[in-house]
């Protein structure tokens, strides 16, 4: 006797979207997590007695409005401590650069960067408006296309074509090279150019010089395609979206299970029976739905002895190399940053002073080291958010790299030096911070391995880069989120469109599971 | 002044093979070149007394078979020996070979790693496969995809049809395989150091990309898809150096009654109420025709002998931006006789083909980081051959002339531009690359030209010394190439046309830019098609 239709493992953003949406079509859906608490890599967590910070990650950057909209995430709870924020490029002089939508601002800027940021600015978001579309779809097959795939097909040429001659030549002639090229034929100022390439090589294996950024670029600004102009800090940090998504779920009827780990999936002829729990117990399902990176799903769950050897091979080739620290720090008092005004210190903080030094910050994780002089994407949410700490205190939340997952030295060793090499290069944007520092936490790639469960440490469970794109990702055989083994589906970062607290991929999985379940 | 019908700016490979089938229909044609001799970046040389040079490219595969034999060249001379195969020296003393034969590539594969023996049965399938898909297309003038003319939709049609004939799986692999880069590539199939080093140099020759750099693996197939008498993907030495390619394609020309005037410099493309009337040489010669071919690169073309005054203004945007970027050197050394090499017995036929000298994809990569931060690689990848030992011809009885590839090289240092003693320098460095495997090596050496990127474009013209004319990344491939709504051969003045490796399909002695330009040129004309389809061998 089967209690539930679906089983899906791990309550991450994506699975909790996708288990919504499947118990407003009508699905007895069961959440398998394994944490102590919903989320995945969208929590809030006290790292420091009375300081709370989202623990991975930190700016609400692109969460799709449709989807917010469909499961009444305001209803249930999700409010927005800040919204549309500024980036500010920092300086160490205090010469700093601020971006607000397509608006530069800065000491020195040219007139012709100025209008050139904000023409930039628009035929971007022009893209990103056209990516957000595809994004939003189930990525077509080209050849055995059904008519679904077809239709999606027709739709992208058209939308390509309606840029205009002008625009559609120019998006074939960058969307596949790199940000450096692009920048450097747009822009003369250094401190402009490196804080925008970090936009493309943010949560990546790549440096600006990387063929592959402008997409990079492009998906990251996929906020702007949605209609936001800048990332938003949800009031109590991201764990308050998981938070009103698994209310939603649990609103639509949805089961969720925390402290249950699934150790396997159960698979009986090529196809799915359930899952298998840590306590030993089976839960049995006709339908199964990861939220877990592909690796995991198929290497650790499902198990090669069930999957055809090509297959093996390729989702073994799945490139998810981390490289991607996150930086901690709870402060005594507001950090005074470097000819930035205390109002602007809630704004996102990028270091990354010019395009060669953010080049020569990705060259050594390569090599597998770490870099010397990192770049850091930084918030201070509590500046928006007084529930993170106590009154009058403060916590950092910074996104750091480059930091391979395969560090040559090993982490246990590095650690310590690394935290130094990060917090030397904040003080020289920031002099006093290393006095203000109450506590302090740093989570490696291979931390966030052990602690947020994915393989490889990579943020987007999969690099996003165009061989792992729409009908490359994750892997031939499992792109539009059904996979080898009947009944079995992707809803996670490593299925299209990919990472970042979005909801699209949990909400296309859905859609996929009910059309097919449907006709099969 | 005379009148002729056509004027083809450079005496390079394909500014030659534009000339032959113009005037193979026909017209009048006039080759002018700057240099006292022909041939652009395809010559022989004798810069040491007794010894010709192959002082820039060296080595021949890319050249479409269906030229060679619709212009008849080796009736006039040309005749390409394969070298087959290869060695890559260790740092620990071994090698690892390359073998034209299948069997006994595996065998030599199989010595160093035996998982990598099987895999390497799928990476050549695999590769095979992308060869095969774009060998079709290099005579062919690629579609704009934002026209809805006739014949760009039936282009693109062919071009969907090509890639539909894949399948789905095959598809898919494709869109990966041009998109990688060459490094992950190779770490899907195989685990050997030195077999993935050896397999990457085609992704990163001429090319200012690392072996982690996406878009590598292309250029690998860039390097793959020619071949030598139907043997696809094998190289070989042309007798008589790369000058004999030039030196066949010259004479088809003037059989066909061409005319090449030599140290005759182009300072200007003449326009006159948007039209293209001739061209000005530098001595104050003009000649008048109405249409002009530029072989130069598309850099040169529109802000070198072309005044910004004639050209709509973003072309001299595009110009600017295009991207030609140095990224080799060169070095020909005259030896006193044959060196031998660490591990390799003299009388193996391994001496006959290339060697080299990386043996880790690390050392390539960081390779690539010298030249991002403005210097020559410290310990740089070399495309060495000894062809004196296939053509003793090019040197004196018993004596050996050595052509050494380095990658890379910055067209500017960081410290300025390239003085004696940076060129020296550099020279050493790769001296001692080949030194530290080689222990005879310098006591033969009579005489080394040293060639930075810098001397490459002042000798060649070929802007920062970029030896494709472009580097062959996705903004400048097949209809973007060299700029979008540019790709079909036309200039943006009327009359105007590009024919060199700045065109599709891009660079290496191909002679394909110049065919399919002289196809668009019968084209306006209304004139009989003379440039042979692609062969459907494959």
């Amino acid at each position: 006797m089967t209690e539930y239709d679906a089983v899906v493992i791990g309550a991450g953003h994506n699975g909790l979207v996708c288990a919504a949406y499947l118990a407003k079509k009508g699905r007895r859906v069961l959440i398998a997590e394994a944490a102590e608490i919903v989320g995945g890599a969208s929590i809030t967590r006290e790292f420091a007695a009375g300081y709370s910070v989202s623990a991975c990650a930190h700016l609400l950057y692109q969460f799709h409005p449709g989807i917010a909209r469909d499961l009444e995430l305001e209803k249930h709870g999700l409010e927005l401590a800040s919204d549309d924020l500024a980036t500010i490029a920092l300086a160490s002089d205090g010469h700093y650069r601020r971006f607000s939508g397509s608006v530069v601002t800065g000491n020195g800027l040219t007139q012709k960067d100025i209008s050139g940021f904000a023409a930039f600015h628009e035929q971007m978001t022009r893209y990103a408006k056209l990516l957000a579309k595809v994004a939003g779809r189930r990525p077509p097959k080209l050849i055995e296309s059904d008519w679904h795939d077809k239709l999606n097909l027709a739709k992208i040429g058209l939308d390509i074509r309606r840029l205009g001659r002008d625009d559609m030549r120019e998006l074939l002639r960058i969307g596949a090279i790199n940000l450096f090229d692009v920048l450097n034929e747009k822009f003369t100022d250094e401190l402009l150019k490196g804080a925008l390439s970090v936009d493309g090589v943010l949560g990546a294996h790549m440096g600006p010089r990387s063929p592959n950024t402008v997409l990079a670029y492009l998906y990251r600004h996929l906020g702007d395609g949605f209609g936001t102009s800048g990332p938003a800090i949800p009031r109590g940090g991201m764990g308050s979206v998981t938070m009103a998504l698994a209310a939603a779920a649990r609103a639509e009827g949805v089961e969720i299970r925390n402290r249950t780990p699934v150790t396997k999936i159960l698979c009986s002829a090529g196809r799915t029976t359930g899952v298998k729990l840590g306590s030993g117990e089976t839960v049995e399902a006709g339908l199964v739905v990861s939220n877990a990176d592909p690796k995991t799903t198929f290497e650790t769950l499902v198990g090669f002895p069930e999957l055809e050897a090509g297959f093996s091979r390729r989702v073994h080739n799945i490139r998810a190399r981390g490289t991607t620290a996150k930086l901690h720090l709870a402060l005594d008092g507001m950090p005074e940053f470097t000819g930035i005004d205390a109002i602007d210190s809630g704004a996102r903080l990028v270091v990354a002073p010019d395009l060669a030094y953010v080049e020569r910050a990705f060259d050594p994780a390569k090599y597998g080291e770490f870099s010397p002089a990192p770049i850091m994407e930084i918030t201070i949410p509590s500046v928006h958010d007084e529930t993170l700490a106590p009154a009058g205190k403060h916590v950092l939340s910074a996104v750091v790299q480059f930091a391979p997952y395969e560090l040559k030295a090993g982490w246990d060793a590095a650690k310590k030096s690394f935290e130094n090499t990060i917090l030397a290069t904040l003080s020289q944007y920031a002099p006093g911070i290393r006095d203000q520092i109450v506590a302090s936490e740093v989570l490696t790639p291979w931390d966030i391995e052990q602690q947020f469960r994915i393989r490889g440490g990579h943020w987007h469970h999969c690099e996003f880069s165009l061989d792992q794109f729409m009908m490359m990702r994750p892997a031939f055989g499992a792109t539009q989120y059904y996979t080898p083994i009947d009944g079995l589906y992707l809803c996670g970062a490593g299925a299209h469109p990919g990472g970042g607290v979005m909801g699209l991929a949990g909400r296309n999985a859905a859609n996929e599971i009910v059309k097919r379940e449907k006709t099969t | 002044m005379k009148r002729y019908d056509a004027i083809v700016i450079g005496a390079g490979h394909n500014g030659l093979t534009n000339a032959a089938y113009l005037a193979k229909a026909g017209l009048d044609v006039l080759v002018v070149e700057r240099n006292p001799y022909i041939g652009g970046a395809t010559v022989s040389r004798e810069l040491h007394e007794g010894w010709l040079y192959s002082n820039c490219s060296y080595v021949c595969s890319l050249l479409r078979p269906e030229i060679t034999r619709d212009l008849e060249l080796p009736r006039h001379g040309l005749q390409v020996v394969p070298y087959g195969g290869g060695v890559t020296f260790m740092e620990n003393g071994d090698y690892f070979a390359s073998f034209e034969d299948h069997e006994a590539q595996l065998r030599e594969i199989a010595r160093h790693s035996v998982r990598d023996a099987n895999a390497y049965e799928r990476y050549h399938t695999d590769v095979t496969k992308q060869t095969r898909l774009i060998r079709p297309f290099l005579l062919r003038t690629p579609p704009d995809p934002t026209s809805f003319k006739p014949r760009d939709i039936k282009e693109l049609l062919f071009l969907a049809k090509a890639f539909y004939h894949l399948g789905e799986e095959t598809l898919n692999d494709t869109f990966r395989f041009w998109t990688m880069s060459i490094g992950d590539y190779l770490n899907e199939y195989f685990e050997t150091d030195v077999l993935k080093a050896a397999l990457a140099g085609s992704g990163i020759i001429g090319t200012a990309l690392g072996v982690y750099s996406p878009g590598s693996a292309y250029v690998l197939l860039h390097h793959y898809m020619g071949d030598v008498d139907g043997t696809v993907g094998a190289w070989g030495f042309a007798r008589g150096g790369m000058g004999a390619v030039s030196g066949a394609l010259a004479k088809a020309f003037q059989s066909y009654g061409g005319e090449i005037k030599v140290a005759a410099e182009v300072s200007r493309i003449v326009v006159k109420n948007g039209r293209t009337t001739g061209v000005a040489l530098t001595n104050g010669d003009e000649y008048h025709s109405d249409i002009v071919v530029s072989n130069l690169d598309p850099r040169r073309t529109f802000t070198v002998i072309m005044d910004e005054s004639d050209l709509p203004a973003d072309i001299v945007t595009k110009a600017k931006n295009f991207k030609i970027r140095g990224s080799s050197g060169k070095l020909n050394i005259a030896l006193d006789g044959l060196p031998t090499f660490t591990g390799l017995d003299p009388n193996s036929r391994l001496m006959i083909g290339d060697m080299h000298f990386s043996d880790s994809l690390e050392n390539m990569e960081r390779a690539y980081d010298d030249w991002k931060n403005g210097t020559w690689s410290k310990k740089p990848y070399l495309d060495m051959v000894i062809p004196t030992q296939t053509d003793p011809t090019m040197a004196p009885p018993g004596k050996h002339m050595m052509s050494v590839f380095v990658q890379y090289a910055p067209p500017k240092l960081a410290t300025g531009e390239w003085t004696d003693a940076d060129r020296d320098a550099f020279g050493k460095t790769v001296l001692d690359t080949i030194g530290n495997h080689s222990p005879d090596f310098k006591d033969l050496i009579l005489h080394v030209e040293v060639r930075t990127p810098q001397d490459i474009e002042n000798e060649v013209g070929l802007t920062e010394g970029n030896i494709f004319q472009g580097e062959l990344t996705f903004d400048q491939l097949l209809f973007n190439r060299p700029f979008p709504g540019y790709a079909q051969y036309r200039g943006p003045v009327q009359g105007l046309y590009l024919c060199g490796s700045g065109t599709h399909p891009g660079g290496g002695v191909m002679s394909a830019p110049g065919a399919n330009a002289a196809r668009e040129i019968f084209l306006d004309l209304k004139r009989d098609n003379l440039v042979p389809e692609a062969y459907a061998d494959d």
